[in-house]
């Protein structure tokens, strides 16, 4: 089913791919302090974003932060109620969808149920009164981009959810648009096929080198497949970044929260000083000592947010030299094969701890079970302070 | 559980049958009957549709009939269609629940009060009761109906369908042809066939809104039937039931044919996935 391997020797340009550190690159697409409001609803709050060119870029967050309203006001359906949106340098206000250089892969792929499958990807073409020997050959190049040469004259209804998927995207990118815009296009699959497209997707952004933006509320899809994910809430940018960087560097409580799993301890700065920063957690009974250059004064409210795979445990007690030690009761085990996910409640407290570990052998002598009294340390850099 | 009918079911389904059919039947018979007198049997005769052929007023009627209904359910199937349109995308503009409840009052309107209102109406501009006035009100009263139909497939109608042929390049007019309109033309054909079917067996309003050299085949059936029950009417009504049940079956039939060829081709799409 794989579409054919992304070209290995954009393998370095990827790797350097940053346009977004360059102060000298011009970005493609900007909005500039975009809002949009329905009523008395602020659907998309002052968002300034950049998106460059040749960038996968997915905007994440759960339903109704916005996300999908923003690029619907890059694709022309909505019109910004403040700000500007840019594209190559012009101004996009007044342009109407139909004269937009970018295209959409809908969520419900939105395949036109009385055309078939080749008619439905010469759709935008025949718009552009492109020549018939020129359309017909396009065509087939899509056809055969997205493996469905065999289906070219069946009617949507007719084929499966996969296959409606590749036509939608077929449609979509048979224009050759500037700007591809994706919104939810995998969410109607399962699991085995939506992880099989996301590379797939990703291959074929690089080989068309096109921009593609990408709506969705899977954060694992974003991860995968994104260059840089912007995390959305209330319509608001809460983080513009890496996947590394979101994973391991949120910015605060509700990206460390929403992204993958994470222990919170409150807490409150006792010392901070030559790059560590002491808090008191009174709801883990303990005190902790993390790597951080922020400048904090004594007594401010802080959260050290630490994920779950980077906890230590053990039974038998921690070597000297660890750094913040807990104790605690296994209360529950959830064994996922790749990964066995501990939740300890640390001793004299209601705290619980996620902790998770990789699974290398296939027996351990004496595996932690439940009830089990055990130990509990991580290293100071393996936090994250957070202070909103 | 017994897949069979139970006597009682049996019996109940032969008296609904034949309460609804009986009548039917009856007419059919009489209709091949030789005597001159409807209730006696004269034995086996196709001379009442000879003769039907050859009275001028019944296909003069007959004429007028399907003009009627040709004319108004064209037209009511194009206003009743702009109607569902407003109703269904033009949002929430003032006026609106008016403007629905106009659109489906003569739904229902009991039909002397629209048929005697309609013909105050035509009186009072001075418009000659005829041809034309007997098609608007046709017009009128179909049209709500055409409304109905296509407003519940345009409710169910997927937006994105046009917001993708407009992102490919589609202006908005070009995409209603292109797009929206093939896939709402079962329901606006349905609204056809509706207002058709209602303006050829309507009786009461084309009582109030006609005037002379315009009489619809229902009006020259009742009226004849006043005067006493001639066998040519029944060959009349034979004929008229024969079209409509074959229009029916073959309506059902293609339905039928449709439904199984999407099915199958649903199995096939899933099996080979």
């Amino acid at each position: 089913m794989a579409l054919k391997p992304a070209q290995k020797a954009l393998g370095p340009i990827r790797r350097s791919f940053a346009p977004w550190l360059d102060p000298s690159a011009v970005p493609l697409i900007r909005f500039e302090n975009v809002v949009k409001r329905f009523g008395d609803f602020t659907a998309v709050d002052d968002v300034s974003l950049d998106i460059h060119e040749r960038e996968f870029f997915a905007l994440l967050g759960p339903s109704g932060c916005g996300k999908t309203t923003l690029m619907r006001m890059l694709a022309g359906f909505e019109a910004p109620t403040s700000g500007r949106i840019t594209l190559a340098g012009k101004d996009l206000a007044g342009v109407p969808p139909y004269r937009r250089p970018v295209n959409m892969m809908f969520q419900s792929y939105a395949l036109f149920p009385h055309m078939t499958v080749a008619q439905n990807i010469a759709f935008g073409l025949k718009q552009d009164g492109m020549p018939k020997p020129e359309m017909e050959a396009r065509v087939t190049e899509m056809l055969r981009l997205v493996k469905l040469e065999p289906f070219a004259s069946r009617k949507p209804h007719q084929l499966s959810g996969g296959q409606r998927q590749r036509v939608a995207l077929a449609r979509s990118l048979a224009k050759k648009p500037k700007v591809l815009l994706l919104d939810e296009p995998l969410g109607a699959l399962d699991k085995k096929l939506r992880e099989e497209t996301q590379f797939e997707l990703m291959d074929l952004q690089q080989d068309l080198g096109l921009t593609f933006l990408i709506v969705t509320h899977d954060q694992e899809e974003a991860m995968t497949v994104a260059d840089r994910i912007a995390v959305m809430n209330h319509g608001k940018l809460v983080q513009v970044a890496t996947p590394g960087e979101i994973y391991e560097q949120p910015n605060c409580r509700y990206v460390a929260d929403f992204i993958g799993d994470i222990n919170l301890f409150e807490g409150t700065v006792t010392s901070a000083q030559g790059g560590l920063v002491r808090l008191k957690s009174p709801e883990a009974g303990a005190e902790f000592v993390t790597a951080s250059e922020a400048a904090l004064q004594p007594g401010a409210e802080v959260a050290l947010a630490v994920r779950p795979e980077k906890m230590r445990v053990s039974l038998e007690p921690p070597p000297a030299e660890a750094t913040n030690p807990l104790r605690g009761e296994v209360w529950d085990i959830a064994y996922l094969g790749d990964w066995t996910v501990l939740l300890i409640k640390v001793e004299g407290t209601e705290k619980i701890v996620r902790v998770s570990r990789a699974n290398v052998t296939r027996s351990e002598a004496r595996p932690i079970g439940w009830d089990d009294k055990v130990f509990l340390w991580f290293a100071p850099d393996a936090g994250v302070l957070l202070k909103s | 559980m017994r897949n069979g009918l139970s006597s009682i079911n049996l019996v109940a389904l032969t008296f609904g049958f034949a309460f609804l059919y009986l009548p039917i039947v009856l007419l059919v018979i009489y209709s091949f009957n030789a005597s001159q007198l409807v209730t006696v049997w004269g034995g086996f005769s196709t001379r009442w549709y000879v003769s039907l052929w050859h009275n001028e007023q019944l296909l003069e009627a007959a004429w007028v009939t399907l003009r009627v209904g040709l004319i108004s359910a064209t037209l009511a199937t194009a206003l009743g269609t702009l109607g569902a349109i407003t109703l269904v995308r033009m949002g929430r503009f003032r006026g609106r629940t008016l403007f629905s409840g106009m659109v489906y009052a003569p739904l229902v309107m009991p039909e002397v009060i629209t048929g005697l209102s309609m013909l105050l109406l035509f009186v009072a501009v001075g418009l000659d009761r005829g041809f034309f006035t007997l098609m608007l009100a046709h017009v009128t009263f179909s049209m709500c109906f055409v409304a109905v139909v296509v407003q519940s497939r345009l409710v169910s109608f997927d937006r994105s369908l046009e917001e993708a042929a407009q992102d490919l390049g589609c202006p908005p007019v070009k995409t209603f042809f292109v797009v929206t309109l093939p896939i709402i033309l079962p329901a606006i054909v349905s609204g056809w066939m509706l207002a058709f079917t209602l303006s050829i067996d309507d009786l009461v309003i084309s009582q109030f809104t006609t005037g002379p050299g315009a009489t619809t085949l229902p009006m020259r059936i009742y009226s004849s039937v006043r005067l006493g029950v001639k066998p040519e009417i029944n060959a009349v009504c034979t004929i008229l039931i024969a079209i409509v049940t074959t229009g029916v079956i073959i309506a059902s039939i293609a339905t039928k044919r449709a439904e199984n060829e999407r099915l199958r081709a649903e199995r096939a799409a899933a099996a080979g996935r």
